[in-house]
């Protein structure tokens, strides 16, 4: 007998056994799944690593197809960026609350903006009242962006910058500022989330209709391959996809399907894939499913290994790395029992490391019910660095590799990605999917099953809708002063009043024209907003152009 | 209460007009009564429906409507029907979403309606609501309902124009065709039009309107003079034959109903379909073809109604035990169902 | 008579994170009620003319984005400018509870906090109707 069938027999005896057994000793639950309502066996066995060939799909960290991991050593290199992400109120408090958490170990930047600025209103917008600096920071123009990073070295730090919608305005500023740094575009190091497809689908903060959307897309896809070669110029997430309530494959399908309409697009506008596609990154989520999680990451990169080599002939080993940044998952976080929070954050954390993240975002324990104190997000911190430090988890690379149920969930998540993949590509790619409904119906239809399994008890969420206390409202949470607002206004009008009108109209009239036409907007959003333009005099040229998205709901 | 209710409506006070649908549409007896105050009015605005198959953006276009009927100074009412679960009888109205922009107009008036169960695309209130917009003065009032492929449609009963749309890569690019839908239309659109396989939806829904014509006279397609081939014959007689659909006579040459292209995204097309629907609502009044088919959707009205209030009868009746002792009787094979259904219906004739 | 439950479920403000109230207006649907989805970026004056033209018993507001405090009253207030402060007008979201005292002293009927299940919303709809 082989080693194959010996263990074939060997495993039909023990589930008799078991078999025999479960009168006596029944087992918790008739259905056991993961967090993704996916099932799980009552054993995994060397039979499940026999489904694919070792070297072929696992093979080696930093080697096709990458299922260990981007880098030869991982970890042993260099840890992860930790990179917690912060921002609200004014320029000036989260100016502070970075140089904070760069003297508290942090080593790298992540700045989150309020939705005014997200959507291309000013802080004096109809729209923005009530709203701003309350998610994050209020940028109104460069003068504002001059305040964030003043004292901030530019060519020592890299800054990731979740803007999407209005990213070439923002990332135009970023330059502008370090040129005032003296530090070249070049010297540039840094992230703008700029993934317009998860907006329609996920997160709300869109402005334009897809294609004048994917032209800016493309046009800082080939402006900072020549002019920013170090920045990624974009973070192709699927965070927000699994907190507006995914499953897992979903969470990975859409994104990926997200990715191939991006490449497509820039390969469309002329550029060569591997001119642009290393600098291509990821953003994913990470929930409390330990073992899926990191089967999921590992499933991600070796799908997209194979969509870049084979399906679009990318020649640079460097365009088939899926890199990504992860941030454990704000959706699983509870508002009772917040200290609980503290330990699914830990959990998911470890997921993300274990699945080979390149940078990581820690969530605070009270973010359920507002953005948080600096005494969480320190304990935030400490978490990766516990991690780190002391865990042990990041001495080798992909220390689960060959774990039957580890490489099983691997196996079974790529299947799930690729059907969703073929599905979206029948449709016409992820555009007309989105047009159609498909993809967001199909996140919805997750996310009520996934509350109805908790309202009927079947999904247990620990001081939920189990082990509950009676508990006082948590004190002392981050407030922002709502005369941020006032603030904002007062600063646009006085901008207003002193910067040289003449020269900002003319810049915007340029802009404008060439929206019109076919050039790069890159460099006219550059120089108006070296002209101290504001975020929603420049978006409301682009507005003009390029009209309004509406979005589609279906139920 | 009732009485101000109508007064209000009249008025054109929106709380009124909200209140006084509802009412009509949960069945309340009193609010029936109002129709008599309202019945000055009746008749006064053109009725558009609009249907079509989900996905052909009727919504979108009924927004780019209502901004175009504005423009032209006429004051729009709309009434959205969607599907009511026929598992929860709840439902979720979302056709609104899409016209929100006009949500703050005090010209506009939207109002979304649950088809409670109801097969033929409407509520059985719809009528009624239309009435209810009328009377507040809306020159114009829009239904738009999802097309549901049966011969029993209702929106053809109520509307005095019905705009059938469709849109090209649906799958089956003639589903206007399905039973009986395209007896309906007065005007056809083909939204979308930007899209690959437009002018082939154009082409087909004409070519069926013009077959559908044609076997309705009983002419076959080589008599007379003034037939397509004929035109075409004398065509090719001076080399000339050409048989493009932009290139034939007008839509008069066998009086079909226009076939028109929008992108209602960007209201490409929309002020052309406004100025048709306008134009031959003005000549069906002149002609006395208004008229007869208003006499014609009021006819149908009253047998609904009539149906309806038999119904009801029995409903209220449930308590006397006759219908639940003729099912047993008909069970216990001791009377056939026909005769039975004729006791219950004798009951009703002897009256109260 | 069948007198439906009539809600418009709405979104003012920016904030875009529709998850929750998509989930509460199928909860509300599977509940036998007639749902209006307005959709996000509702002004406060659409919110309510969409109340009053749709005849709604319930305004149920979502937000995540911290602009509550603003927009909540906002809503209340002028549907009593308009005479329809018969309406029950409820939120959800991410609403700190040292928040709550205030907007319920604006005429908001109750906030539902993050982990409610949605059969609650559903009883205190039905307990709480200002409209008979």
């Amino acid at each position: 007998m082989s080693e194959k069938e010996k263990i074939e027999e060997a495993l039909k005896g023990w589930e008799a056994k078991v078999e025999k057994s479960l009168a006596r000793f029944p087992e918790r639950k008739s259905n056991f799944v993961t967090g993704s309502n996916a099932p799980v066996r009552r054993l995994y066995t060397p039979l499940d690593l026999e489904k694919r060939d070792t070297l072929e799909s696992i093979g080696f960290p930093g080697e096709f197809p990458y299922t260990r991991g981007v880098q030869s050593t991982m970890y042993r290199g260099r840890f992860w960026t930790m990179r917690q992400y912060a921002g609200f109120a004014s320029a000036e408090e989260s100016n502070a609350r970075y140089k904070f958490l760069l003297a508290q170990g942090q080593t790298g930047l992540s700045v989150a903006f309020d939705l005014p600025t997200q959507i291309g209103y000013d802080s004096d917008h109809a729209l923005a009242a009530g709203e701003v600096g309350k998610v994050g920071v209020a940028i109104d123009s460069l003068e504002d962006m001059e305040t964030l990073f003043g004292g901030i070295p530019l060519d020592k730090v890299s800054t990731s910058m979740t803007i999407n919608a209005p990213a070439s305005v923002l990332l135009a500023m970023y330059i502008a500022v370090a040129e005032k740094q003296d530090v070249p575009a070049d010297k540039l190091d840094g992230t703008i989330q700029n993934d317009i497809l998860k907006e329609y689908v996920a997160r709300g903060t869109y402005i334009f209709p897809p294609a004048p959307s994917m032209r800016l897309i493309t046009d800082i896809f080939a402006f900072c391959s020549k002019e920013v070669p170090n920045w990624n110029t974009i973070s192709i997430s699927g965070y927000h996809i699994r907190e507006a309530g995914s499953t897992a494959i979903q969470e990975v399908a859409f994104t990926l399907a997200d990715g191939i309409a991006y490449v497509e697009a820039a390969i469309k506008a002329g550029l060569d894939v591997d001119e642009f596609a290393p600098r291509l990154s990821f953003f994913f989520n990470a929930h409390n499913d330990l073992f899926e999680e990191v089967a999921k990451f590992r499933a991600a990169r070796r799908v997209w290994a194979h969509i870049m080599k084979e399906r679009f002939g990318a020649k640079n080993p460097k365009s088939w790395m899926l890199r990504f940044h992860t941030q454990t998952g704000g959706s699983t976080l509870t508002a009772q029992q917040p200290e609980n929070n503290v330990v699914r954050v830990t959990i998911q954390a470890l997921a993300a490391v274990l699945g080979g993240t390149q940078s990581l975002h820690t969530n605070s324990k009270d973010e359920a019910l507002a953005l948080p104190t600096e005494a969480s997000v320190r304990i935030a911190l400490r978490t990766q660095q516990i991690l780190a430090y002391e865990s042990g988890v990041a001495e080798t690379p992909d220390p689960l590799a060959g774990s039957y149920y580890v490489e099983s969930l691997t196996n079974s998540i790529e299947e799930g990605v690729l059907t969703y993949i073929k599905r979206i590509d029948d449709m016409g790619g992820a555009v007309k999917a989105i047009e159609q409904g498909y993809i967001q119906q199909e996140i919805q239809d997750s996310a009520y099953s996934w509350q109805m399994d908790v309202e009927k008890d079947e999904r247990v969420v620990v001081g939920l809708n189990k082990f509950q206390v009676k508990e006082d409202p948590p004190k002392g949470l981050l407030r922002v002063d709502p005369a941020v607002g006032e603030r904002q206004v007062a600063k646009l009008a006085a901008l207003r009043a002193r910067r040289d009108n003449a020269a900002t109209t003319a810049a915007l009239a340029a802009l404008k024209a060439a929206a019109m036409g076919t050039d790069n907007l890159m460099p006219p959003i550059l120089a108006a907003v070296k002209t101290y333009a504001t975020l929603g005099e420049i978006c409301d040229v682009l507005r003009s152009v390029f009209g309004e998205y509406r979005p589609s709901v279906m139920f | 209460m009732i009485d101000t209710l109508a007064r209000r409506c009249l008025d054109g006070d929106p709380r009124a007009v909200a209140r006084l649908i509802s009412l009509l549409e949960d069945g309340d007896k009193d609010a029936f009564g109002t129709l008599a105050a309202l019945l000055e009015r009746m008749g006064q605005a053109q009725v558009i429906g609009i249907t079509g198959p989900p996905g052909s953006g009727k919504s979108t276009l009924t927004d780019k409507l209502i901004g175009e009927f504005r423009a032209r100074g006429k004051r729009v009412g709309v009434i959205a029907v969607d599907p009511s679960s026929p598992f929860s009888g709840g439902a979720i109205l979302g056709d609104r979403l899409r016209m929100q922009g006009h949500a703050t107009d005090p010209g506009v008036f939207i109002r979304s309606l649950a088809s409670r169960g109801r097969l033929g695309g409407l509520s059985k209130a719809t009528a009624f609501a239309v009435r209810a917009l009328e009377a507040a003065g809306y020159d114009i009032v829009i239904i738009e309902t999802v097309g549901v492929g049966q011969s029993e449609v209702d929106i053809v009963k109520v509307a005095d124009t019905v705009v059938l749309v469709s849109v090209p890569g649906l799958g089956d690019d003639i589903q206007v065709i399905k039973a009986g839908i395209m007896e309906i239309g007065d005007i056809f659109v083909v939204n979308k039009s930007d899209r690959d396989g437009a002018d082939r939806v154009v082409r087909e829904i004409r070519a069926m309107l013009e077959t559908q014509a044609m076997l309705r006279r009983g002419r076959s397609v080589s008599a007379g003079p003034d037939t397509l081939a004929a035109r075409n014959a004398e065509l090719l007689h001076h080399g000339q034959a050409d048989f493009r659909p932009e290139t034939l006579p007008a839509r008069d040459f066998f009086d079909v109903p226009p076939v028109m292209k929008t992108i209602a995204e960007t209201g490409e097309g929309v002020p052309e379909l406004v100025g048709e629907i306008l134009s031959r609502f003005a000549a069906n009044r002149a002609s006395g073809e208004l008229e007869a088919r208003r006499h014609a959707s009021i006819k149908s009205q009253l047998k609904d109604l009539v149906g309806r209030q038999v119904m009801d009868y029995f409903v209220d009746r449930e308590g006397d035990g006759q219908l639940e002792s003729l099912a047993r009787s008909v069970q216990a094979r001791k009377i056939d169902i026909y005769s039975a259904a004729r006791e219950l219906f004798a009951t009703l004739m002897q009256g109260e | 008579m069948e007198r439906k439950i009539r809600v418009i479920v709405a979104k003012p403000g920016l904030d875009g994170h529709d998850r929750g109230a998509k989930v509460i207006a199928r909860a509300l649907r599977d509940a036998g009620m007639e749902v209006i989805y307005t959709g996000l970026r509702q002004t406060p004056e659409q919110i309510v003319q969409a109340a009053i033209q749709e005849d709604a018993d319930v305004v149920a507001l979502s937000i995540l984005s911290g602009a509550h405090n603003h927009l909540f009253p906002r809503v209340v207030e002028l549907l009593r400018e308009k005479g329809a402060d018969d309406i029950l007008v409820f939120g959800g979201g991410v609403i700190p509870d040292e928040d709550i005292p205030f907007l319920k002293s604006k005429g908001i009927a109750e906030i539902f906090g993050p982990g409610t299940p949605t059969s609650a919303t559903v009883d205190f709809i039905k307990t709480h109707l200002k409209r008979a």
